[in-house]
């Protein structure tokens, strides 16, 4: 608690605000000027429009960067989400398709979905685990202790896959990424059942206090009787875990685990969400919602971009003028400067 | 602080015994080596690495051509960074070997190290892919597909297919890569002489299939029923497209036509499926011609600078008979 926020004496806005507005503001203009955007129509029993393409693109980025969140929160961060992704699909998909050429053929699970899917996601809260032990018992810094598996965990992906996109034929893992539950792409009752989950744990026991915390100030929270360094692991084990359930949706959407491309930068995306999103990367306070709402805002931003036809030399600045606009709305001293700037004009 | 010490001792006698590992590598080849090199010739070939199937086939095709022929191969894998494969050619001049194929990670910083290959009278094969160097006596020549013609082979047969009538969408590759920018130049040059024919869409697809699927289910969503086909620079992309057609109740092959280049394994799997109409070959088999290359330029014959490799188009007429010979 050592880390309250010197604020104005009003009564300080809550900063999911800001994504918010910014989020509404990317849809309000397609609502106006791209033609069918915001057009959601009935297809075999299914809603279908850009809009639930939004959310269904969204849903891997929303899930690590709930794991994210929790990191980040402890003053931590999570660079090898990508990496534990991609293992997380060729394990999945080598396990169910069982191709010669890779190594996991020498495992037969009979062709079941769902010991090749348990066996992934064990295998990304492993590798979560390894992460919070490197950073919480041998002391490496969280940056370092991640970029070993961000760089290696591509290269294990690689092996497990000999390189080759392996492709599967699998009904029940290919429902993960392109089925529908109530008219409505399964990822996003994915996203929604595992944020309640983490909402509830955080926000209705002590979890959550503890690893504001371990973020806010380590040591205090040590000599109050704290388990940090449990605390720590956990949350990256929480990381993997839900990096592992991205990779699989991931595969499942293109019913092929790609080692090579899975993934790939989505710890930039997921980080950029959190902070979009109002949890400083000091760690402390968190917004779990705030970073639900930031990866919809950055997917809403490319998904506007592809429609509209941006050439594309114009993608990357568009996607960086709109989140620098969001950090400078989101930075107490911008606003006040520019507060300040235009009561003087009038 | 204590346990930071431990892991950088660790971390230090770790880094050494992998430099003792390599070193006892390099040693027993240079073993093998010593054995016949009197009257085999003897290649150095760096390549940059293994990072997709196209890649491993290319390896694949020059090593087996160089058994064919008993040329003895040494190979180096530079993991994609061009200090190993300076590294590479630096110990490939001190073997002493005969000839060196270059498949050179990026264009440009080539010049001092081909000068220093040059100064052996070394000659160097470069394989697909160009450097960027003032003097071009310095490589024996360039074998490599044109993308420009690759992507002109896509458009024509897309024009005859849809008799020079309908609307386009375009997925490239990653921006700025040569094979995205040429074929997208060699696709438009047939396609802006056709004026029937628009390309409505264009966006990049990053060559990945995950990409090509997201792209895809925008440019649907965007455009409707008026996308009549879709130009992918790689298979990879279509096969992402193919699905996201299929998901919006569409059907690839017929309701929207589908062309890409490089005519990997699954795009003959999706053509004979009916999903793809037509890919256009960008071979990764290398090996003869190199190995061709090689012994002209030995035997004192002086080559054209670029060597290309004839490409060939294949549709779903041709697919089900090519497919067991596809190898990548």
């Amino acid at each position: 608690m050592s880390k309250t926020p010197v604020t104005s004496s009003r009564a300080p806005v809550p900063r999911i605000v800001w994504p918010i507005i910014a989020l509404a503001l990317v849809l309000g203009f397609n609502l106006l000027f791209t033609h069918g955007f915001c057009q959601i129509e009935v297809r075999d029993g299914r809603l279908y429009g850009s809009l639930i393409d939004i959310i269904d693109r969204a849903g891997p980025v929303m899930l690590v960067s709930i794991g994210m969140t929790l990191v980040i929160a402890t003053a931590g961060i999570d660079l090898s989400v990508g990496a534990v992704m991609a293992i997380a699909g060729a394990v999945a998909a080598g396990l169910v398709a069982q191709p010669d050429y890779s190594v996991l053929s020498n495992f037969d699970v009979g062709g079941s979905f769902v010991i090749a899917a348990v066996a992934a996601l064990l295998i990304s809260a492993i590798a979560g685990a390894g992460n919070g032990t490197l950073v919480a018992i041998c002391g490496v810094q969280p940056i370092v202790a991640t970029l070993i598996l961000m760089v290696a965990g591509r290269g294990v992906a690689q092996l497990l896959t000999s390189g080759q996109i392996i492709t599967f034929e699998n009904e029940s893992f290919a429902y993960l990424g392109n089925g529908f539950l109530l008219a409505l792409p399964v990822t996003v009752s994915i996203v929604l059942v595992v944020f309640i989950i983490v909402s509830l744990l955080t926000r209705k026991t002590a979890l959550g206090l503890f690893v504001e915390a371990v973020g806010g100030n380590p040591v205090a929270s040590r000599h109050a009787g704290l388990r940090s360094g449990a605390v720590k692991i956990a949350v990256y084990t929480v990381c993997g875990l839900l990096a592992g359930l991205a990779g699989l949706i991931a595969a499942a959407d293109i019913k092929a685990a790609d080692a090579n491309n899975a993934g790939l930068y989505i710890e930039l995306d997921a980080i950029l969400a959190v902070v979009i999103g109002g949890t400083a990367l000091t760690g402390g306070r968190f917004s779990l919602a705030g970073s639900i709402i930031g990866a919809l805002l950055i997917q809403a931003l490319t998904t506007t971009i592809l429609s509209r036809g941006v050439p594309v030399e114009y993608t990357l600045v568009v996607k960086g003028a709109v989140v620098i606009a969001v950090c400078l709305l989101q930075a107490e001293r911008f606003r006040s400067m520019f507060l300040h700037v235009v009561r003087r004009r009038t | 602080m204590r346990p930071l010490h431990r892991i950088g001792a660790l971390c230090m006698f770790a880094a050494a015994a992998m430099l003792v590992v390599s070193c006892q590598d390099s040693e027993q080849d240079d073993a093998a080596v010593g054995g016949d090199a009197e009257k085999t010739i003897t290649v150095g070939f760096s390549q940059i690495g293994a990072e997709s199937a196209w890649r491993t086939a290319e390896t694949e095709s020059i090593r087996s051509e160089a058994a064919n022929r008993g040329v003895n191969l040494k190979f180096s894998d530079a993991q994609q960074k061009q200090e190993n494969q300076i590294k590479a050619l630096r110990a490939f001049i001190a073997q002493q070997v005969d000839a060196i194929i270059l498949a050179p990670v990026v264009e440009t910083g080539w010049e001092p190290i081909l000068r220093e290959v040059r100064s052996a009278g070394i000659p160097v094969i470069l394989v697909d892919r160009g450097v960027n160097v003032s003097d071009d006596s310095l490589f024996a020549t360039l074998i490599a597909s044109d993308f420009v013609e690759e992507g002109r082979m896509a458009a024509m047969w897309l024009v005859e297919k849809m008799d020079g009538t309908g609307n386009v969408v375009e997925l490239k590759g990653t921006t700025g890569s040569a094979p995205a920018i040429d074929r997208e130049k060699g696709f438009h040059e047939i396609l802006d002489a056709q004026p029937g024919m628009t390309i409505i869409k264009s966006q990049t697809g990053e060559f990945t299939r995950a990409k090509g699927k997201e792209v895809m289910e925008a440019f649907l969503k965007a455009e409707g029923d008026r996308i009549d086909a879709v130009y992918a620079h790689n298979d990879d992309m279509a096969i992402g497209a193919i699905q996201a057609i299929e998901e919006a109740g569409r059907t690839p092959g017929t309701d929207v036509i589908v062309v890409s280049i490089d005519g990997v394994r699954a795009a003959f799997e999706a053509m004979v499926a009916g999903k793809l109409n037509c890919t256009v070959e960008c071979s990764p088999l290398l090996g003869p011609a190199a190995f061709d290359a090689i012994e002209a330029v030995l035997a004192g014959e002086t080559l054209p600078k670029n060597t290309v490799v004839n490409d060939r188009i294949f549709d779903q007429s041709t697919a089900e008979a090519e497919l067991p010979n596809r190898r990548y």
